[in-house]
């Protein structure tokens, strides 16, 4: 803070240093992930990577991956959400009862599900929003209350079986030619997006990172899009499960970035007091995370239930401490104000990658949660100490 | 006879060299001022001296009454007898004052704690201090002015030689600010050295003996007291002459009212009366200046009318002849109010987030297209506005906690520029600010007024209001105690008003 700084234009090519460090942090994470992955290689023989495995891999990381968008949106707001898992289970509950119970087709209960999800969480939210009841303690009474309920209203009983469109959700698999044409249409945007954000940040007197840096991490992506569509299409194709997160991500990242409600709930979680000030509106954006954060476990009720075929009653417990794990390992704070969706989703894969790997590897599934939590403990320490 | 020497010490941290080759030499029982800049090192040299950057991690000697001491921890150098009050205030609020006062001391560290003898012992020493509270009194229940002289008090319940001040006053009102000056100096007379850090220069005439001036990281000079002015320690500080601190220039200020108040009263929630009938206006690029005592309901005045204090609201608040009413500050926004807090870190800005989203937190909907942020138009907006306040950083994308305290300050105002404000309210505008960031402010504020804005500046520093407004409103317990043009303010009037005096009545009040 000693030296003169530049003018605020900042001329161009002058602060790479900056941009590296910051992008540093997100490629700990895929390091950490590639590591992952060549142990649990080497451990199983290259069962791990095999196109079976990574398609399992997937579709079991689908319901936490949706659970952890949600928990970034609620993390970033400075708050917690203890209730997804019992929610996940309730409201998978609910869908399995109108559908098996009182024969309604798969289109109305998944309407119903998601907006009966929208409410639950609507009511955390105002309870936390209006009511100013800290959100730990919110949601922690929503976790026994919704169990609860779970219990009550299915009678104790595990209810079964599903449609098999109901199935066909959690259980189906995009056609290749579709996967390939997905594949070359989310490649094509990232270069589009390259080349129209360098252009726009030049034409603004921004600094932009190298050419070389910037697409080929396109490039690199491009290449993992291609591979992962590859691999998936050799077993049986994008399973649906996964093809709904890359959907559900790429519009609450949109929303995070490039709303207005995404902007006040990074600002809220900075600085409350500063966001009030500025006339942002807390509990009515506070409530809209709780609201939303309700329709998506909505959908991971959904996602559980039809992979399951079934709803019980034991459904998504402990879930809320795997999303929140994702969120954490991902490089969301609990203090609020930062955090990143696709660090959220590389964390629920790292969560699932560790489940999965142990579990083929026949390791006891003690271990699987010993493992798990000291993970969780090493990914903020790594987080804190690189921050010094 | 040194009471402290600090020879040769430089201090680097990574890509910027804080301190080179300092040199810094306080005589035993003197009370020693140090000055200079925003980041010309003071506060890295007294982290050095206390400890905080262990030996080693600097190069250079201290010597302590002749000694050479080479600190590795906070605890060796208040074993030596250095004690540090910083700027932010480490007492436990939700503990009692004796409490705090023995915090790490021996008698808190034995097996059953003697409370009585706590207390008792609290009690001298408070009264050693001329401070007469009741030791089991909450700290969080007292004032700042009086938690100040606690967390002296608690320096002092150790051995301290060396007593070292950082920024004491920033938050401290005129009488407060006058009790501190008396214990510093009876202090002194008890024979404790005293190091005094501030960006205050009146205080530091009035009290200290001798003045060190740092700048970017350099010795400039030590002077004894009475060879110096102002102008000279703040020359020196620059190194450039500053032609004046207020550069207030005479502008035209318009007929009509921008912001008119009538009877306004306002309870806040725990039915407390903060804020009693009061009527005022504020023209068109008029600058008004706001002055009192802490606690005299001037920031309580302008938030609640912001609308950003919740409670019970009486009379009539009009904003270019219209009557408003405004229940969040959303909607004082929307009329064109804009709100510079007193603490910018805590009501101000998002520290975590990048500057250009904090300039554009409060207008969003100016740079969006279709409900949607458009990036281009923010940085676009963005740079404009911080080009205009002459904002200094690296670049646009960096977080505005890295910047320092006058940059920061910027941002705020860029934010609440960006929205083309009718009525601009600045609470403490230069608080904790350098003298070269300070003058860029009040630059900015005539500038402003100049445009037509109608601007609104609360400030506990007389020389600030006096020097930048064009009319003076002083307000005492929640009401409007008296009101002077410029030409007619003086300190004294002034601080009748601010103390609650009545005779202003009959004096220049222009109602």
């Amino acid at each position: 803070m000693n030296s003169p700084l530049p003018s605020a234009k900042g001329e161009s090519g002058k602060q790479p240093k900056l941009t590296f460090k910051l992008d540093l942090q997100a490629y700990t994470l895929i390091i950490a992930l590639v590591l992952i992955a060549v142990i649990f290689s080497i451990f199983t023989g290259g069962e791990f990577l095999s196109s079976r495995n990574i398609s399992n891999l997937f579709t079991q990381m689908s319901v936490i991956a949706v659970l952890a968008i949600g928990m970034t949106l609620i993390i970033v707001a400075g708050h917690i959400d203890l209730s997804v898992g019992s929610l996940v289970g309730l409201l998978g509950g609910i869908a399995a009862i109108l559908q098996v119970w009182h024969g309604w087709g798969t289109i109305p209960v998944i309407i119903v599900t998601v907006i009966a999800g929208a409410l639950l969480g609507l009511w955390q939210g105002w309870w936390i929003a209006y009511r100013a009841v800290p959100a730990f303690i919110v949601t922690l009474g929503g976790m026994l209350v919704f169990r609860g309920i779970l219990i009550g209203i299915s009678k104790g009983q595990t209810v079964a079986p599903m449609n098999e469109t109901f199935k066909q959700i959690g259980n189906s698999y995009l056609p290749y030619v579709l996967g390939y044409i997905l594949a070359v249409i989310s490649i094509a945007l990232l270069i589009y997006g390259t080349y129209r954000n360098r252009f726009k940040r030049k034409q603004l007197g921004l600094v932009i990172p190298a050419g070389i840096i910037d697409y080929g991490k396109v490039s690199l992506y491009s290449f993992f899009i291609l591979l992962a569509t590859y691999m998936l299409n050799r077993y049986l194709g994008i399973p649906v499960p996964i093809f709904i997160v890359i959907v559900l991500a790429a519009i609450f990242i949109f929303i995070s970035n490039k709303t207005a409600f995404g902007r006040y709930v990074y600002a809220i979680g900075g600085n409350q007091e500063a966001a009030a000030l500025s006339g942002i509106n807390i509990k009515w954006n506070t409530l809209w995370v709780f609201i939303t954060m309700g329709a998506l476990a909505g959908i991971g009720g959904i996602l559980l239930t039809s992979r399951l075929n079934a709803a019980t009653v034991s459904a998504g417990d402990m879930y809320e401490l795997d999303a929140i794990a994702a969120c954490v390992i991902g490089g969301t704070s609990l203090m609020g104000g930062k955090g990143r969706i696709t660090g959220a989703l590389i964390g629920a894969l790292i969560m699932a990658s560790i489940d999965n790997g142990m579990s083929i590897m026949n390791i006891e599934a003690f271990w699987q949660y010993i493992v798990k939590g000291l993970i969780l403990i090493l990914a903020v320490w790594v987080d804190i100490s690189s921050k010094k | 006879m040194f009471a402290l020497e600090m020879k040769g010490i430089t201090k680097e941290f990574p890509g910027v060299r804080a301190l080179d080759n300092v040199t810094f030499s306080v005589r035993k029982g003197e009370i020693h001022a140090l000055c200079g800049e925003n980041g010309a090192g003071k506060s890295t040299l007294m982290k050095i001296l206390s400890g905080v950057y262990p030996h080693n991690s600097y190069s250079g000697q201290i010597y302590i009454n002749g000694k050479e001491a080479e600190f590795k921890s906070i605890k060796e150098s208040q074993e030596a007898g250095v004690g540090i009050i910083y700027q932010e205030l480490a007492l436990v609020e939700e503990m009692s004052v004796a409490e705090n006062l023995f915090l790490s001391h021996d008698l808190m560290r034995q097996k059953i704690v003697n409370w009585n003898k706590i207390y008792s012992e609290a009690k001298k020493k408070l009264a050693e201090i001329g401070l007469n509270i009741d030791p089991q009194v909450k700290v969080g229940d007292l004032t700042v002015g009086k938690q100040q002289l606690v967390e002296i008090a608690k320096a002092l319940t150790k051995k301290t030689e060396i007593l070292i001040l950082d920024e004491p006053t920033a938050a401290l009102t005129e009488s407060d600010v006058k009790v501190l000056i008396n214990l510093l100096n009876d202090l002194r007379d008890q024979g404790v050295t005293c190091i005094y850090i501030s960006h205050k220069l009146g205080e530091v005439l009035e009290l200290a003996d001798t003045v060190t001036i740092l700048r970017d990281g350099k010795t400039i000079s030590t002077e004894l007291i009475k060879d110096m002015t102002e102008q000279k320690i703040v020359s020196k500080m620059v190194g450039r002459d500053l032609t004046e601190l207020f550069p207030y220039e005479p502008h035209a200020i318009g007929r009509e009212n921008v912001l008119e108040v009538i009877d306004y009263s306002f309870t806040d929630e725990s039915g407390k009366k903060l804020i009693s009938d009061v009527s005022f206006r504020l023209r068109r690029g008029e600058i008004l200046g706001f002055s009192g005592l802490m606690g005299a309901g001037r920031s309580e005045l302008f938030v609640s009318l912001f609308g950003g204090l919740k409670g019970k609201k009486k009379g009539s608040v009009l904003i270019e002849g219209t009557k408003k009413n405004i229940t969040q500050p959303s909607n004082a926004i929307k009329h064109g109010m804009a709100y510079v807090s007193e603490d910018r870190k805590r009501y101000g800005l998002v520290l975590g987030m990048e500057i250009t989203k904090n300039t554009t937190l409060a207008a969003l909907n100016k740079v969006m297209k279709f409900k949607v942020i458009d990036a281009a138009l923010e940085v676009k907006n963005a740079t404009m506005v911080t080009d205009k306040m002459k904002l200094k950083a690296p670049n646009l994308e960096t977080k505005v906690g890295q910047l320092s305290g006058g940059n920061q300050q910027k941002v705020v105002l860029s934010k609440w520029l960006m929205n083309n404000p009718k009525i601009l309210i600045l609470d403490e505008p230069t608080r904790g600010i350098d003298v070269g960031a300070k003058y860029e402010i009040y630059k900015i504020i005539n500038e402003l007024a100049k445009e037509g804005v109608g601007i609104v500046i609360i400030s506990s520093e007389l020389p600030e209001v006096m020097g930048m407004s064009d009319r003076i409103i002083v307000m005492s317990e929640g009401k409007i105690t008296g009101e002077f043009l410029r030409a007619h303010a003086t300190q004294e009037k002034i601080m009748t008003c601010a103390t609650g005096g009545k005779q202003n009545e009959q004096s220049t009040s222009i109602g």
